[in-house]
């Protein structure tokens, strides 16, 4: 479990974010849901350390983070996968060699070992016979399904996942999502998933946070999200045109069933 | 200027903080090394070879007093190779080469994110991209500096026994003539400090570039011409201090 205690982050005279906090359950998939510029990904980076907060803290487990001894966060951060919006695999590696690199710099497993959790890794999101390509020949996809097999190779105790499904058509963008809800079920960890697309809220959205304007102004489930009377986050949910006719129809139905009732 | 200094000692200081296992520093600064030696050897190899040949002819076009040997073109480029162009050209042409390398190398890492993600692994990413790039330039520069001096003098022969400009015991004769050994030390010591220069200003300047493509380029340039401005005024107080 991860809790965040009044993260607060200015950027020059931009605040970025105003006081969030919140407990982002394990074994589930959470969500943090907002628009562009909201500081989805700021708070992202706040928690796993990368932008430190002005104010607040975040707690992996118990264990204190924020301003805690080095070693102390080495240890924890050592715990985390991280899948970045741009995939952020190492150019000048194989695919193998990208899966191996965590394993290689943080454990003392023997070579044939590391092999075959890469291999493992590899088959586990699906990449199973590319082992020698290059980052740059590979599609947007597979450098996400990629960047997912470095960031459980180590065991990862808590998964961060910034816009897994950016760039990505709309096939390929639910595999992915559907892979990384998939493996925080099959791993028990705590996942944490930045995005601003309502597919994802509805695949994999167990928990959601809504950030508007550096503030979290609605948290709860993908079943209560439809329903809920925050004018912010309904604007955002029904700027999609599919999603206001969605909404239409389950409108006129429940008028159908009232009407019947009577 | 001085907050850009301040934040290069503490740059500095952070390659050290935490820095990784030996090893894996060893393994990286080899494959630097490679690369940088490489990569850079053709390039040093044209110039230095084409700038003895230059020095030759135009030493020979100045000396026309006749009291003077024939034997001087040979001292004056022997001297003017290993005293400056070996060691401060080589760095400054591989300051383009290997400056811009680095620099723009390690802006494209933090502009898709990947020093992030060596961070969030836990990896001091300053640690592992940075110092083994300085100490690969510094174990690789000495090298083509004796190369560039070696190929220098060559060029300076080739140019002057086939122009006719000197006899090829004229010109033996100049660069054995009065030869102090502390001179390619100086070099050597001026090639160390201009690597440690190149390697860490560029590197300065790669990690902390933010935002996109044309930044990446923008910080290639800016370490170039502040390699090249440290590199002449390092020069400068090594000729002041060691000689």
């Amino acid at each position: 479990m991860i809790e965040i205690h009044n993260i607060h982050k200015t950027f020059g005279d931009k605040k970025v974010l105003d006081g969030v906090s919140g407990v982002f359950e394990t074994g589930k998939t959470n969500l943090l849901l907002g628009a562009s510029g909201t500081g989805k990904s700021v708070l992202l980076k706040c928690i796993v350390g990368l932008v430190k907060p002005d104010i607040g803290s975040v707690t992996f487990d118990g264990t204190y983070f924020t301003n805690n001894k080095l070693d102390i966060r080495q240890e924890i951060r050592r715990k985390i996968g991280m899948l970045f919006q741009g995939s952020a695999l190492f150019d000048s590696m194989t695919v193998e060699q990208n899966v191996e690199f965590p394993l290689k710099m943080l454990s003392d497993m023997p070579k044939d070992e590391r092999m075959d959790r890469v291999n493992f890794c590899l088959q586990r999101v699906g990449l199973e016979n590319s082992n020698n390509k290059m980052p740059s020949e590979l599609s947007g996809g597979m450098k996400k399904r990629v960047g997912i097999a470095r960031a459980i190779a180590p065991n990862c105790t808590y998964l961060f996942c910034d816009e897994p499904n950016s760039g990505l058509d709309p096939l390929t963008a639910i595999k992915i999502d559907e892979l990384i809800a998939e493996i925080t079920e099959e791993y028990g960890i705590t996942t944490i998933v930045v995005t601003h697309d309502m597919n994802s809220v509805i695949e994999i959205g167990e928990k959601i946070m809504f950030l508007y304007e550096g503030r979290k102004i609605w948290e709860g489930t993908r079943d209560d999200i439809l329903d809920s009377n925050v004018k912010e986050l309904n604007e955002f949910i029904f700027a999609n045109r599919l999603m206001r006719d969605a909404k239409k129809v389950e409108e006129e139905e429940e008028e159908q069933q009232r009407a019947a009732q009577k | 200027m001085l907050q850009h200094f301040g934040k290069y000692l503490i740059f500095m200081k952070s390659l050290f903080a935490r820095a990784e296992s030996s090893k894996v520093i060893f393994n990286r600064t080899i494959d630097e090394a490679i690369l940088i030696g490489i990569n850079s050897i053709f390039i040093v190899a044209i110039v230095s070879t084409f700038i003895g040949a230059v020095t030759c002819v135009q030493t020979s076009y100045n000396l026309v007093n006749a009291l003077i040997p024939r034997s001087t073109i040979g001292y004056m480029v022997r001297e003017m190779t290993i005293l400056e162009l070996a060691p401060t050209i080589t760095s400054i042409v591989l300051a383009g080469k290997v400056g811009s390398n680095i620099a723009g190398g390690l802006g494209t890492m933090q502009i898709t994110e990947q020093v992030d993600a060596l961070e969030v692994m836990g990896i001091n990413s300053a640690s592992y991209l940075v110092l083994p790039k300085i100490v690969a330039a510094m174990l690789v520069f000495p090298m083509l500096v004796i190369i560039s001096m070696f190929l220098s003098i060559a060029g300076g022969y080739l140019a002057g026994t086939i122009t006719g400009e000197i006899t090829a015991q004229e010109y033996i004769t100049g660069i054995r003539d009065d030869f102090i050994p502390y001179n390619v030390v100086f070099a050597l010591i001026k090639a160390e400090v201009f690597a440690f220069l190149i390697a860490s200003i560029s590197s300065f300047r790669g990690y902390y570039t933010s935002g996109g493509a044309l930044e990446v380029g923008a910080a290639s340039t800016t370490a170039v011409t502040n390699s090249v401005i440290a590199v002449l005024i390092a020069d400068f107080v090594c000729a002041q201090l060691l000689l």
